[in-house]
């Protein structure tokens, strides 16, 4: 059983927000849908890897890319030709 | 030869989310023809949102690779559809910009994800569209509005400038007025791109033919089971028994994942969208995070506003899946349920050519008839199992129940797209004679 206190703990860990109405309708479904999921402990085996394949890796290769200007279209803010994010400490 | 196609459609559906009322085309297979786009397909200088907020105003600098191929290929690309925001959803009822109707029924969802697409061939404003199938969201919405939509096999479409969602279970394809309209569009978009490193050397030239003489189906228990409406089963019945009539044969066959298939997808789809959707954080686009506000805080503050609750809430599910102490229970089960799903229907399609039942256990809903997002997610059960199988699967309209379309669905080997749209043609051939 999840509580509240765990999907505003996830919500933290998605960076996804939460206001105080939605935590108990939320936190509801969540228990519906997770009771669902419990079918999948009836699944047998549990050591396949997922898709039973490899990752193949090559070479670096350098290909043309967009212009600066067309990538920085979209940004709502940039400095220089770099974009701007809010601040980190 | 080249022109300018003027497109002013009267939407009242609300198919469309961007309309481009005049249009350049060039030469070629698709001359001409307009082809109406599913809002999260990359289209340069045309805005391309998702149906979702977080990207209201965002104008792509590049087109996707079936994009660029549908261009070059002498189509006018003339308007985005609308869908559920980033394709969560099986209604178009989560779109961030209000929903599509039913043209059959304007009291009624179109499905989805991809039905802005369907409702805007189904009204006849376009003859062919490009949708994108994650779990059934052009399946479904082909289906309600009683179009024809195709699944491809996973890896033959480029991903190249899909926004996306849940990476190794969507593929692009084709929805269109009717199966050869569906055959021409991907004969267009099939193919290798290098720049998606799942996509396959596998084109598509086939002229559909009807000849079904000597194909074995098979018939799953589960496709005809509980919470399938009768009504919608005895149409599908009637639908397979034409195939016979053509010279088909048909067994009886079970799909035992199925009782876990729809959780392994869920699982699966949301956990990959709790990492994709983590790139919205209002830095590189849409609506600005406060850069005097602390990085968390910021992102926060966008992603609330931004994400409708669909959204929020599979972000949520696919976070907590994916979490220490539960990726045992859920993701990695997930993983074996899905190679089983696999391994069931490989075993079947040995001993058959193609597996047929109904693509939607129902009718299309009444609009805001599914509150509820479990039992939303439910009516999904018979269309995920292809995606998890990354098999095609083709939905063609077979009659109808109550008044609306039904469709019938034709899953099919990995890289047979061929034989499904074969099946389909014969069918719709058949009963159009």
């Amino acid at each position: 059983m999840v509580t509240e206190n765990d999907v505003e703990h996830i919500a933290d860990l998605a960076d996804i927000g939460m206001e105080p109405g939605e935590l108990a309708p939320f936190t509801q479904q969540f228990n519906a849908i997770l009771g669902y999921f419990d079918i999948l402990d009836t699944v047998k085996g549990g050591d396949i890897p997922p898709h039973g394949q490899v990752n193949v890796m090559r070479e670096d290769v350098v290909a043309p890319a967009l212009p600066v200007e067309d990538v920085l279209r979209n940004a709502p803010a940039s400095e220089d030709g770099f974009i701007k994010g809010p601040r980190v400490m | 030869m080249a022109g300018t196609l003027t497109f002013s459609p009267d939407d009242r559906f609300h198919a469309f989310l961007t309309t481009c009322r005049k249009t350049e085309y060039g030469d070629g297979p698709l001359c001409g023809i307009p082809v109406a786009v599913k809002d999260n397909i990359s289209t340069k200088g045309i805005e391309t949102t998702c149906a979702s907020k977080i990207l209201k105003g965002y104008i792509p600098p590049y087109d996707a690779h079936v994009v660029q191929l549908v261009r070059g290929a002498g189509a006018a690309v003339v308007g985005k559809t609308n869908m559920d925001e980033f394709g969560m959803g099986t209604t178009t009822e989560n779109s961030a910009f209000g929903p599509t109707l039913n043209p059959w029924d304007d009291g009624r969802v179109p499905g989805g994800s991809s039905g802005g697409s369907a409702a805007a061939v189904a009204s006849g404003m376009v003859p062919m569209a490009l949708g994108t199938d994650t779990g059934g969201s052009i399946r479904c919405p082909a289906a309600f509005c009683g179009i024809v939509g195709l699944k491809p096999t996973y890896g033959r479409v480029s991903r190249y400038g899909l926004i996306a969602y849940a990476n190794s279970l969507e593929q692009i394809g084709p929805m269109a007025d009717s199966v050869a309209n569906v055959s021409k569009l991907f004969s267009v978009i099939a193919g290798h791109d290098p720049r998606d490193s799942t996509s396959c050397a596998r084109p598509y030239a086939h002229e559909p033919s009807a000849d079904i003489q000597g194909l074995k189906i098979g018939i799953p228990n589960e496709y005809f089971g509980t919470g399938v409406d009768p009504s919608v089963a005895d149409v599908v019945r009637k639908a397979i028994r034409r195939l016979e009539e053509l010279g088909a044969t048909t067994v009886p066959c079970s799909i035992p994942s199925m009782e876990y298939a729809l959780a392994a997808y869920y699982v699966t789809c949301t956990s990959e969208a709790s990492s994709n959707l983590a790139r919205f954080d209002g830095i590189r686009y849409g609506p600005a995070a406060d850069s005097k506000k602390a990085w968390h805080e910021a992102y926060r503050e966008v992603r609330k506003a931004g994400f409708g609750p669909e959204v929020r809430r599979r972000i949520l599910l696919g976070t907590f899946a994916l979490s220490s102490g539960y990726y045992g229970k859920y993701y990695a089960k997930a993983q074996v349920a899905r190679a089983n799903v696999r391994a069931d229907f490989l075993r079947i399609l040995e001993s058959v050519d193609v597996i047929v039942g109904p693509t939607m256990p129902t009718i299309a809903f009444r609009l805001a008839e599914k509150s509820d997002p479990l039992s939303m997610y439910l009516s999904d059960i018979l269309t995920v199992p292809a995606n998890l199988a990354g098999i095609p699967a083709i939905s063609v309209p077979c009659g109808k129940s109550d008044g609306m379309p039904v469709g019938l669905q034709i899953m099919g080997r990995h890289f047979e797209d061929e034989r499904v749209i074969d099946v389909a043609y014969a069918y719709e051939q058949a009963v159009s004679a």
